[in-house]
């Protein structure tokens, strides 16, 4: 049994580590969270440069070609570094979806710029509060052109293009919804930046007025395809969660290692101790969780739709947890803008929410492993 | 990344589970299987019988003790090997219970510290299941804080004199010897006046008496010591060095993987896959999904975790420290599932009668065991310390009796 990533895929973790630790330093996330920037365009071209936008794109589609598990550890490394680019919308989303359901030309028009930074894309679903459900699709698809409004469409603003699910039918059932490819930059789309909980990651609605709109796959197939786009990008997310997770511990332990109170460090009092205990307790769970999703991600198991939804919820917790008790081990100055405690507080509760909430993925891993013991 | 064997681990799994097809005690599999949650019970035999001759079947046929030298009793079997027997032995490996401690402890710490003519003398009927060991650590007065122990030896010519009490001792009326940890000296430090000793338990002096627990069971003893006589030659490392010899001991409790920890989870999601409530099946309540998750990740997680030690077995790796939250999580997750159980049977989720209650008064046992599964092997405070300062390296508690000599220490709290 070797339930572990190879020595190449950890030295690519590696690589990835050292990359974002000199080209994203909490400074440069700092630029995007005070508002200097939408995003870090220099961090975009350099992570091109790296091969790591198109590690799981095809060759043949001008990626690397590597696979999903490679993708996995480059993702624990974003999470990590809270990279402030639009790295989940656009290569487990949009490309994601262009792979599954994209036909070649789309895949020609489009993942070779997705490889090398020059287009980012994203996945327009939700359209207000509540999680993805067919039913909660209004925008619609008549003639080629899309109307209605999307919102939250995570990166929305700085997207060149997106997947956009659409009303097609009138059945109430799933096989209402189709998919669609929209150029944001062309006519009859309008786009607004809105504020959300994480300031270095973007979020806008997007209104389409008789926008064009290319389908993505066959009419009255965009849930089915929706569904395995969101398992996939359950496990690459519960992979940046996992890395925000470890890191909002370290900082957790270090700060509490280094910081005195009562004569001695805080971290000798088992009040903190059992604290950062629980955290890794927390993040060790939601890492073995992950690894399982990863495992099912690259080799398309019929296990995929289960193990994506605890990997989701698994690492969900575990980043919330750790962010939040982060905060708690640094006490005062964990609570001041200075510290960069907050944008792993606020990075956990936006990814929290990004694909669904914690209820949807709970509610679908009980579905889920309801059918396979029936099966 | 896959959970494939390697060639050589193929083989030896198709050799054992061939092994165990042809002679596994097949009558007692069902009783087996449905034993979650440790309390093994056949019907119409004798356990300590059962679990005897099932050892002894092993033993003759070189499967008993695998990770043991050849010459003591074992098969001098790779770690991963280990692993591989008790998946393929499954549910028989509930047998084997009442072995546990002398295997993982006791003969562990035999080996690193008896003589040589002693380990043949001994560890061979211990590997075969002839000859049952206990470990007789914990004292009423020191349980965590195990070095903080009272039990006296005292030299008198080439013996060594033991009075005192031992407490939460597995299996101590059916032990045939044990091993006891006792003071030497205490007019030093507390670790540094301690002593290690095997022992025949039925030496005169030696009496035991079961615990009625919380739950109403007796699992465990009290091990009274009166004017106990034990030859030097039966010391276990340097007089006064009995600490250093424990650690050996607590070790290799720590180093046995694969076994897999109870959760409650699979017997709670059976549960409500078949519990009608007043609006449906409890299943299709989103209030108990929800709950159904939570737990069903942290099972998952515990069981991947473990996947990755045994990966790291078998690149022939040490597997991380990750692997000690499995009795932290489960033990607090099996209290949480056993309540929730009897909460979703509402006011008959109090009735504890197998014809009575739901599953048998599966849960109803389950919740009143569990209190104990948060204690035994280490307090959940303990292990969250062993994780703190072990794995994320902060600093070990604040020791007031460390350089204090162990006679000086206060024995009350409000004098």
């Amino acid at each position: 049994m070797n339930f572990d990533f190879s020595d190449e895929q950890k030295q690519m973790r590696d690589e990835a580590r050292k990359f974002l630790s000199e080209q994203c330093p909490p400074k440069a996330v700092r630029e995007v969270l005070d508002g200097k920037a939408p995003y870090d365009k220099a961090l975009w071209k350099g992570l091109a440069e790296m091969g790591f936008l198109g590690v799981a794109i095809p060759e043949q589609f001008g990626g690397a070609g590597a696979g999903h598990l490679e993708l996995c550890v480059i993702a624990e490394e974003m999470g990590r570094a809270l990279a402030p680019v639009p790295f989940s919308s656009t290569v487990y989303l949009a490309a994601e979806a262009l792979l599954i359901a994209g036909s070649d030309a789309q895949k020609q028009k489009w993942l070779p710029k997705i490889a090398s930074g020059d287009a980012i894309g994203t996945l327009a679903l939700f359209e207000g509060h509540g999680n993805p459900s067919p039913k909660a699709i209004k925008v619609t698809a008549n003639g080629g052109v899309l109307n209605g409004v999307k919102k939250p469409v995570a990166d929305g603003a700085i997207a060149d293009f997106a997947v956009v699910a659409a009303r097609t039918g009138s059945s109430g059932r799933e096989s209402d919804i189709s998919l669609f490819i929209v150029d944001l930059k062309a006519g009859g789309v309008e786009i607004k930046s809105l504020t959300n909980i994480d300031l270095t990651r973007g979020q806008a609605a997007i209104t389409f007025k008789d926008a064009k709109a290319e389908p993505l796959g066959a009419t009255g197939e965009g849930w089915g395809v929706l569904t395995q786009v969101l398992d996939r990008a359950a496990v690459l997310m519960a992979f940046e969660q996992v890395g925000g997770a470890d890191r909002a511990l370290e900082m957790g332990r270090d700060y509490a290692l280094d910081r005195i109170a009562f004569g001695r460090p805080i971290g000798s009092f088992q009040a903190v101790k059992h604290m950062l205990a629980d955290m890794y307790v927390s993040a060790t769970l939601a890492r073995s969780n992950c690894y399982y999703g990863a495992w099912a991600l690259s080799t398309n198991a019929g296990e995929l739709p289960e193990a994506a939804a605890a990997a989701r919820i698994s690492a969900t917790q575990a980043f919330q947890h750790c962010a939040k008790n982060n905060i708690q081990v640094h006490g005062g100055m964990g609570f001041t803008w200075e510290f960069d405690c907050h944008m792993y507080y606020r990075r956990a509760n936006a990814m929290a929410l990004g694909l669904g909430s914690l209820s949807y993925w709970e509610d679908a891993l009980i579905d889920r492993m309801r059918k396979k013991n029936a099966a | 990344m896959n959970f494939d064997d390697t060639p050589q681990e193929a083989a030896f799994r198709a050799e054992a589970k061939a092994w165990i097809a042809a002679n596994a005690p097949k009558q007692y599999e069902e009783e087996l299987r449905k034993a979650s949650l440790g309390r093994v019970a056949l019907k119409g035999a004798n356990i300590l019988e059962a679990a005897k001759a099932w050892q002894r079947k092993k033993a003759d046929a070189g499967w008993a003790c695998l990770h043991w030298p050849k010459e003591y009793g074992g098969r001098g079997s790779s770690p991963i090997e280990r692993v591989i027997w008790q998946q393929e032995e499954g549910p028989f490996g509930r047998l084997s219970s009442m072995f546990i401690i002398g295997h993982g402890m006791c003969g562990p710490t035999m080996m690193a510290f008896a003589g040589e003519e002693q380990k043949r003398k001994y560890l061979p009927p211990l590997a075969s299941g002839e000859k049952i060991w206990c470990q007789l650590f914990s004292e009423p007065a020191g349980g965590s804080d195990v070095a903080g122990l009272r039990t006296r030896a005292e030299k008198q010519g080439d013996e060594w004199v033991i009075n005192g009490q031992k407490i939460w001792t597995s299996g101590a009326h059916y032990s045939d010897y044990g091993i006891l940890l006792t003071r030497t000296d205490p007019t030093v430090a507390k670790h540094k006046g301690l002593t290690m000793f095997f022992l025949d338990m039925k030496s005169p002096g030696v009496e035991v008496r079961p615990i009625k627990q919380a739950s109403g069971a007796s699992d465990f003893n009290e091990v009274y010591f009166t004017d106990v006589r034990i030859p030097d030659s039966q010391r276990l490392g340097n007089v006064n060095d009995g600490w250093n010899v424990s650690l050996t001991t607590l070790m290799n409790e720590r180093m046995s993987i694969g076994a897999g920890v109870s959760t409650g989870f699979p017997e709670l999601f059976d549960f409500c896959n078949n519990l009608m409530l007043e609006d449906g099946l409890a299943i299709e309540n989103r209030a108990v999904r929800a709950k159904l998750a939570n737990w069903a990740v942290k099972a998952s997680g515990l069981k991947y975790t473990s996947m990755r030690a045994i990966s790291a077995l078998s690149r022939g790796e040490r597997p991380g420290p990750e692997n000690s939250i499995g009795k932290l999580v489960a033990g607090s997750m099996i209290q949480d599932v056993a309540t929730y159980a009897l909460d979703l049977q509402g006011a008959a989720g109090a009735l504890s009668g197998p014809e009575d209650a739901e599953v048998a008064g599966k849960f109803q046992a389950m919740l009143l065991r569990a209190p104990g599964t948060r204690v035994e092997g280490g307090t959940d405070e303990i292990m969250r310390n062993i994780i703190a300062e072990r794995v994320l390296g902060l600093p070990g508690d604040i020791r007031v009796d460390k350089d204090v000599p162990f006679n000086k220490i206060p024995t009350k709290g409000r004098a």
